[in-house]
């Protein structure tokens, strides 16, 4: 056997999901049955056979790849309850492996999986699927490059058919339900509680999550970060869409009149209000070069 | 301490490993501290509240740099990407020397995100010296491999474990971390003598020592660095340092983390069997 097909067979039996009780299942990927497959690579001793032996990797890794994904998702485990949370993680992670060397990575898949696989979704798969791409761009928020912001010097040659790129930490979500109150809600609760009172945690969170699955609220948000923390920023709808429209490369002129045309507002309300999200934008230092482009 | 080449022939002495729960305590009554251990992967992000908690702790501390992921072991190729984040992130802390497992993680790009036991062949001890060296060559700068806590051995095992760890770091040229805890932990779990393995160690390749707690099951010993040391190991420890003379030593404790005080006092056990000059303080 060479080294290639020993970490492939073992890595196959370990990753595979866990049965009833957190054992090794009873066939392995290749099915052949689980016990020939393991005794072949691993060796028995005095207390353990070699299926125990594997079954220690097996649950270190379920274990450590479901608590990661539930300290990034505590929203949607919340909404979903943590039992159907559990399944939903365990089906996620057999289909969608880690490909990548950090744990921060385990989720980026996540959002497009729920959309095909809404069984998992819970009661309300809308808000379920609101509450993952908030939480997902949260992780891109924390930890999500920055390039330099665009000063004053870049803007020499404002014109019509300039262009802007959005800082690649920035989000920008329209979403059906308002999760962003719901998951500052569930961080609180979780803040507040001992770890001798799971049970109550879990019925406050229920609590909540009913509250906010009756109250459908079209909400548009950017999530990004202001001195290393992440906070999320509700806008209007006008001011979403011009931001949208900027992020996705379309020219400055072309934005501001898709505004205009969509908006009922009086002209010079209109004109105040795209004076003001710029001032904020540019505060905020959200336009940037795009990567690599020097000044 | 005395330095080599493995080290980056530095004279570093007790070190504590950096873990988040300790962040307020380290910046409010900046310890003494001769060097915090950092986990690489942490800290290859490229922005936000990782980079600016490290580069408030360089200010003032030095920090040597322990990977968790880069997979010496597994038959694929070394993940570039990996390695640039890596390389980008020496260059930000100038650790000294660099460490990671002697281990494999993942396999076809799918990632375990554990450190799997080698099988002790020929063939794995030439995959892994070749990726050492070409992590050497591109990092430009010393790689220490560690010992890893197994719960398994393979029926392909051509030789022990500490033949492997011989055969890898000679082929290799590279140095060892030596992970005296999990020397112990697995002596228990496969049933060798940990001494005969800190015996036959190189002690000129030894770059850093690692000590730690564990979990003791009815059949086996988990590796889960929740504990403090216990007597057996802190003997072993005393024994490898009249072996490998006063080395670079670093406490290791990843769950349930008591207070920092605790974990600076267990650290400073090891004083007890170190040569005199060879304290905490930079």
């Amino acid at each position: 056997m060479t080294l290639l097909e020993l970490q492939r067979r073992m890595a196959g039996a370990m990753m595979a999901p866990l049965s009833a009780g957190d054992h090794l299942a009873a066939k392995a990927p290749n099915g052949r049955a689980m016990r020939a497959e393991v005794g072949e690579i691993i060796k028995p001793n005095d207390r353990l056979s070699p299926v125990e032996r594997l079954e220690i990797y097996a649950k270190s890794y379920w274990y450590r790849i479901l608590d990661a994904l539930a300290d990034d998702f505590p929203g949607l485990r919340a909404i979903v309850g943590s039992r159907a949370f559990t399944k939903l993680a365990r089906a996620y992670l057999t289909e969608m492996p880690s490909q990548s060397f950090t744990l921060r990575d385990l989720g980026s898949r996540l959002a497009g999986w729920l959309e095909e696989h809404p069984e998992y979704a819970g009661r309300n798969p809308v808000l379920a699927r609101d509450m993952v791409r908030l939480e997902w761009a949260h992780v891109e928020a924390f930890d999500g490059p920055a390039e330099k912001v665009l000063g004053p010097e870049d803007l020499v040659e404002l014109n019509s058919r300039m262009t802007f790129h959005l800082q690649p930490y920035v989000t920008l979500l329209e979403l059906q339900y308002p999760v962003d109150d719901l998951h500052v809600r569930v961080s609180e609760l979780a803040e507040g509680h001992s770890e001798a009172s799971n049970a109550r945690l879990r019925h406050k969170e229920r609590r909540a999550v009913r509250r906010f699955s009756l109250q459908p609220e079209r909400i548009y948000l950017a999530v990004h970060r202001i001195d290393e923390a992440v906070y999320y920023r509700r806008m209007e709808a006008g001011e979403f869409r011009l931001l949208d429209g900027l992020g996705s490369g379309k020219p400055m002129g072309d934005a501001i009149d898709s505004v205009f045309e969509d908006s009922t507002l009086p002209l010079e309300e209109l004109r105040g209000n795209i004076e003001g999200w710029f001032s904020a934008w540019s505060e905020l230092g959200w336009f940037c070069r795009a990567r690599g482009e020097s000044s | 301490m005395p330095a080599n080449r493995f080290n980056g022939r530095s004279d570093y002495g007790i070190g504590i490993g950096l873990r988040i729960p300790h962040y307020q305590h380290i910046f409010a009554h900046q310890p003494v501290v001769g060097w915090f251990e950092i986990i690489s992967e942490n800290f290859m992000v490229d922005a936000g509240r990782p980079l600016a908690v490290l580069d408030r702790i360089l200010e003032r501390y030095r920090v040597v740099q322990h990977g968790v992921s880069m997979y010496l072991g597994s038959a694929e190729p070394l993940n570039r990407e990996h390695l640039r984040r890596l390389k980008k992130l020496v260059q930000r802390t100038r650790t000294p020397w660099l460490t990671d497992h002697l281990c494999w993680g993942s396999v076809d790009g799918r990632y375990t995100h554990d450190l799997l036991p080698m099988p002790y062949t020929f063939e794995a001890a030439e995959v892994t010296a070749r990726k050492i060296r070409e992590a050497q060559e591109f990092l430009e700068i010393p790689i220490a491999v560690e010992n890893v806590s197994s719960y398994a051995e393979f029926h392909m095992s051509e030789m022990t474990e500490w033949e492997f760890l011989n055969e890898v770091v000679e082929r290799a040229d590279c140095g060892i971390l030596l992970d005296v805890n999990n020397i112990y932990v697995s002596s228990q779990n496969h049933d060798f003598d940990p001494y005969a393995y800190v015996n036959s160690v190189p002690a000129e390749r030894v770059a850093q020592i690692h000590i730690a707690g564990h979990s003791k099951f009815e059949k086996y010993i988990l590796d889960t660095h929740d504990h403090p040391v216990i007597d057996p190991v802190w003997k072993l420890y005393e024994h490898t340092i009249g072996r490998v003379g006063a080395t670079p030593t670093l406490l290791e404790w990843d769950d349930r983390i008591p207070s920092f005080s605790e974990v600076y006092a267990e650290a400073m056990k090891a004083t007890r069997y170190l040569p005199a000059p060879a304290a905490l303080a930079p």
